[in-house]
């Protein structure tokens, strides 16, 4: 493409096995004690 | 929904639903602002045409493109249809625990969320070893087959309690080789304890250890100050300078807190950047009238200075000088699944609180507001309450109109329910300073990968 150039793809899927597996870390257990983001929380789960 | 953007120049466009972001020239931005304009839906003929006059005929180009860009979902992706029951599938799973290994402080923070130690309940407490082993049990059970388990030592100021740190660090290590379950640590201190036995301590046994230093030592001293109001920085730095080279590599950050009284705060994250490549930086968490509380006039500098510090961090980077900083941070290659997206933080339903009394509460957030208990560590068994689960149970991305129709719902999972609940009353609510601020954030962020992208470094 001449005018659109892709940055990064796609990336919000749901597990495959469609469930949350709770694998993950929740987010005020990191540096946020009041701001909520949880899109830097990585996925924890090995078998994704 | 396509979100347009522009920062120093660059043009962005993110696709919510995807995850997709797209770097655009003026023509494409352009044909893509119809498409906006339009209800993220092909503008008329006539509007194309119109954009052709002033653009020429690449107009037509672009529209090829933004087209054939939807078809292969990258574009205007359709929402996902995610059911929250899928969310739990048995129920809810209480993993992590902000566990207050004492409700005092040596320190008297003005704008302390928990009252200057005490969560605004007039007495000061510590935990108890006992208390803290029920609040470990109680984790373990209500957990159920979760794995993986966090639990902050979290104060007032924990290292207060440090024979309590040393008791329970080890009855955690106990029973995580008992049950072959994985409980990962950490600990948030405002260092003025922190010597060198605590240190190595600390740094044998917790995951992750997040110091609070606010920046530039004037603005630190202005909020920070001990019993006597004498200003901390210096204590504080000099063994937070020790700490982190003892750390190495291991996670730790630094974390700070911004208000209105030091709005240029970008310069308090580059000074945070100087004792540690970790920080964080945070807008305080007040309520309206108490003079430090960020206001709505306050927005476009603080959006303006996230700009600047994302192009000075961009720049530092490009020297191979860069450091993280927690609120920029994003994985465009991955990141949580759609799910955690949906429910956010975990407030209540994966997350809770436990005071030195054996209360439990949402998060540290809520402690003290008797309305949110949802039950006590002493009691055999542990029943919590249902009605206040349920509130929590809700905060599901899909609940909430506004974020509904917000580009920036997959990355805030709905944002924070104690602001929410500061601002509107409703843990459901809206806290539209935060909003406002959290989507700059995004831009930020945003553009600081496309830009890594772009020099072929890491997209994590």
């Amino acid at each position: 493409m001449k005018h659109i150039k892709i940055i990064s793809g796609p990336c919000v899927t749901p597990p495959a096995d469609g469930k949350a597996c709770g694998a993950c870390q929740t987010s005020c257990q990191s540096a946020c004690k009041t701001s909520c983001t949880v899109a830097n929380q990585p996925c924890e789960n090995p078998n994704r | 929904m396509l979100h347009l953007f522009s920062l120093n120049g660059d043009r962005l466009a993110f696709d919510s639903e995807s995850g997709a972001l797209h770097s655009l020239d003026e023509t494409a931005y352009a044909v893509l602002s119809a498409w906006v304009a339009a209800g993220q839906n092909p503008p008329a003929a006539r509007v194309l045409q119109k954009l052709a006059d002033r653009y020429g005929s690449a107009v037509f180009d672009c529209q090829r493109e933004i087209l054939g860009a939807r078809d292969q979902g990258l574009m205007f992706a359709p929402v996902a249809v995610t059911k929250p029951e899928q969310l739990y599938p048995e129920q809810p799973r209480i993993k992590s625990m902000c566990l207050h290994l004492c409700h005092d402080c040596n320190l008297r923070c003005r704008y302390c969320f928990a009252g200057t130690g005490d969560f605004g309940t007039g007495h000061r407490s510590m935990l108890s070893e006992e208390t803290g082993r029920k609040a470990i049990d109680f984790l373990l059970t209500a957990s159920g087959d979760r794995q993986n388990l966090d639990i902050d030592f979290f104060g007032g100021e924990p290292l207060l309690n440090w024979p309590v740190v040393t008791t329970l660090v080890e009855y955690c290590e106990s029973r995580a080789a008992e049950t072959g379950r994985e409980i990962r640590l950490t600990i948030t201190t405002n260092a003025v304890l922190l010597d060198q036995g605590k240190t190595d301590y600390i740094n044998r046994h917790f995951k992750n250890c997040v110091l609070s230093i606010d920046g530039r030592p004037e603005v630190h001293n202005r909020m920070r100050q001990d019993l006597g109001g004498k200003g901390s920085y210096d204590r504080v730095a000099d063994r937070i300078r020790t700490f982190v080279v003892a750390r190495g590599e291991r996670e730790h950050y630094l974390r700070g807190t911004f208000t209105r009284e030091n709005l240029d705060f970008s310069a308090d994250v580059l000074h945070l950047a100087t004792l540690s490549s970790q920080v964080s930086l945070e807008p305080v968490v007040s309520p309206p009238g108490s003079g430090y509380d960020i206001r709505r006039e306050d927005l476009p500098v603080l959006e303006t200075e996230y700009e600047k510090l994302a192009t000075i961090m961009n720049r530092m980077d490009e020297q191979g000088r860069g450091f993280n900083f927690f609120h920029f941070m994003i994985d465009l290659k991955g990141g949580p699944c759609a799910f955690k997206r949906l429910k956010g933080c975990g407030v209540g339903t994966e997350y809770c609180a436990v005071t030195p009394e054996g209360d439990i509460y949402p998060c540290h957030q809520f402690v003290g507001q008797e309305q949110f208990r949802l039950g006590n560590v002493h009691d055999q068994p542990v029943v919590l309450d249902q009605d206040v689960l349920k509130c929590f149970q809700g905060l599901l991305v899909p609940n909430k109109e506004t974020c509904r129709n917000c580009w920036a719902k997959y990355f805030c999972g709905g944002g924070c329910a104690a602001n929410a609940w500061h601002a509107s009353g409703s843990v459901n609510g809206l806290y539209e300073i935060g909003c406002a601020l959290q989507k700059k954030r995004l831009e930020c962020a945003l553009w600081l990968q496309a830009k890594k992208i772009e020099r072929g470094g890491d997209r994590s």
